[in-house]
């Protein structure tokens, strides 16, 4: 126990006035781990994944990353730490090639952008590791496509392969099934289960087979609260879960 | 079918031949002007060339970081008033402000133009830091409140004439160069303008102007990888000032009058529609936008005091119609690589 957990929440609080969407969260997720986070809508989990990002701040309680508090810091301070996340309803730079979109991401990791001449389309320091990015989700082909042109599975493709592209500690993915159709969801599933291991993730998630079958451990929120946490098998089995959110 | 809308700078070589172009065409003015017995024309194509640098530079926030600015007039008379008051102060011999701060006047705009560049700089960094702060219509609102407080500054200066004005009572030198001869002060000024013209059109290919129009997509996503996206626009937001007082200290040296007028909040909005009417998304559709704009303007005014009135229709006909700007049009004669 020398080495601290990857992420470590200990005590988070946050209320939207007399909501409480986060109330009392404790979870540790070690390195290298595919962390399933369920629950049912309204249940709080995106706020949850914001105030871990850093769109959001909580009230009380703190977040470790490696174990430095990481509460208060900026959104793109937590990025360049290595946080990354991949939106529920795509973010894109719609304008921007689909290659551009991950060049940014790039780029950022690179240290600062007040480079003011180099075309940056063509600066292989850029494009080359953005086309690594997109080789991993399969999106190479679409590399010229400007972002709006492509396909809603396509875009959560490009939303994973941006995040890669910040060679992430952590990855935070929000829902990357939502909207998918059947073979989508599963070419999703399999992207998903190629970067297990490689990375630790975060992953909330309504598809229930996929969230069963990728991840070591599962956390279950209900009204902001952790009801459980614990293996696949645990949580199937766990009677508050079921009673909560499995409707049984 | 019409092929999907691609970012435009991703063809750099033909942006580059459009530069080209757009400042060899102005660059023709002067012999043609002579040619045809019409020189007053120079002191027109004058007025292109340095509205066209204001243009440009206040395009590199409205049309590629997506900030609709109406204080650039502000930046382009704090641009203009630094030239002339420096210049007031060299023919009075008094210094300007006091103890260490004492600066003596000079008429040399190789030192004036300088120094209303690092003006422009200093003041549209620090009312951008405050003005960036919001965003949509509120960013509007704050910096045509900025535009109005400059305006009003000046307009209380008693002593560089209020707001009549002030006539720069010396002769400018310009590195040997008198401004009052229209011929070649208009090539330096285009000279300027082409040089200006080359580094935004790299700027904007840059991995600066990626950060500054992705931001202007969606800033939450460019914070979201990890770039601290408020300083880049307010760095884009100083060089656009800087720009602008640059074609300001120019158009001093050009008029050897200054005014307020210069820079009351409508010329702020007669910049952005020379922007809109070029077109946003290139660099060089300002240039086109400011010489569309002027031209319009001038012969316009021939016929009637009330040019507006016309004017103003054909900038709603080519909104409501076409919607295309003046660039759209030029790629559509044959400029699309």
């Amino acid at each position: 126990m020398n080495d601290p957990p990857l992420l470590s929440i200990t005590g988070l609080h946050k209320r939207f006035g007399g909501l409480v969407v986060t109330r009392d969260v404790n979870l540790d997720i070690p390195r290298g781990e595919t962390h399933g986070l369920i629950g049912p809508n309204g249940a709080g989990k995106t706020t949850l994944l914001s105030q871990l990002q850093g769109d959001l701040a909580p009230n009380a309680g703190t977040i470790r990353l490696a174990g430095r508090d990481i509460v208060g810091l900026s959104p793109d301070k937590r990025a360049r730490m290595g946080i990354a996340r991949s939106f529920q309803i795509a973010a894109l730079l719609p304008e921007f090639t689909v290659l551009q979109n991950v060049g940014i991401a790039v780029q950022a990791r690179l240290g600062h952008s007040f480079r003011f001449w180099r075309l940056a389309t063509r600066d292989p320091a850029l494009t080359g590791p953005a086309r690594e990015a997109l080789a991993e989700v399969g999106l190479e082909s679409e590399a010229a496509t400007p972002a709006a042109f492509l396909s809603h599975g396509a875009k959560r493709q490009l939303e994973i392969a941006i995040a890669l592209a910040m060679k992430p500690a952590l990855l935070l993915l929000d829902e990357p099934m939502a909207g998918l159709g059947k073979q989508e969801a599963v070419a999703m599933t399999r992207l998903i289960a190629r970067l297990k291991g490689a990375y630790t993730i975060l992953l909330v998630e309504h598809d229930m087979e996929a969230v069963f079958s990728l991840c070591d451990r599962i956390s279950v929120l209900v009204a902001g609260a952790l009801v459980a946490t614990g293996s696949p098998s645990e949580i199937r089995d766990d009677a508050r879960v079921r009673a909560a959110y499995l409707g049984h | 079918m019409d092929e999907p809308v691609r970012p435009r700078t991703a063809c750099p070589s033909r942006d580059g031949l459009v530069i080209a172009a757009i400042v060899a065409a102005f660059a023709c003015l002067p012999p043609v002007a002579n040619a045809i017995d019409q020189p007053f024309l120079i002191r027109v194509g004058q007025r292109v060339v340095i509205f066209a640098l204001a243009a440009s530079a206040l395009n590199l926030t409205l049309g590629f970081g997506g900030m609709i600015s109406l204080m650039h007039a502000a930046f382009f008379g704090l641009g203009a008033y630094v030239v002339a008051i420096l210049s007031f102060h060299e023919v009075n011999g008094d210094s300007l402000g006091t103890g260490p701060l004492a600066l003596v006047g000079t008429s040399h705009l190789a030192l004036s133009l300088p120094l209303a560049v690092a003006a422009g700089a200093a003041v549209s960094a620090l009312l951008g830091a405050a003005a960036l702060r919001t965003t949509g219509v509120y960013f509007i609102m704050i910096t045509l409140a900025f535009n109005q407080m400059l305006f009003y500054y000046f307009v209380a200066q008693q002593t560089y004439g209020g707001e009549d004005g002030l006539q720069i009572p010396g002769a400018l030198d310009l590195a040997g160069l008198d401004p009052a001869r229209r011929t070649p002060y208009f090539y330096v000024c285009l000279a300027i303008f082409a040089v200006a013209l080359v580094g935004l059109q790299r700027v904007v290919g840059s991995r600066f102007g990626m950060v500054l129009r992705g931001a202007k997509q969606n800033e939450r996503r460019v914070i979201t990888v990890g770039v601290p996206a408020f300083r880049y626009k307010l760095a884009a937001f100083a060089i656009s000032g800087a720009l602008t007082a640059l074609a300001g200290g120019l158009m001093a040296g050009a008029e050897q009058f200054v005014s307020p007028a210069e820079m009351s909040w409508s010329r702020s909005g007669e910049l952005v529609v020379m922007c809109v009417l070029g077109g946003l998304d290139t660099v060089w559709g300002p240039a086109l936008g400011a010489a569309a704009f002027l031209i319009l303007e001038f012969g316009l005014s021939n016929y009637t005091t009330h040019w507006q009135l016309p004017f103003g229709l054909i900038v709603i006909a080519v909104a409501a119609f076409s919607r295309e700007d003046v660039a759209a049009w030029a790629r559509r004669a044959g400029w699309r690589a």
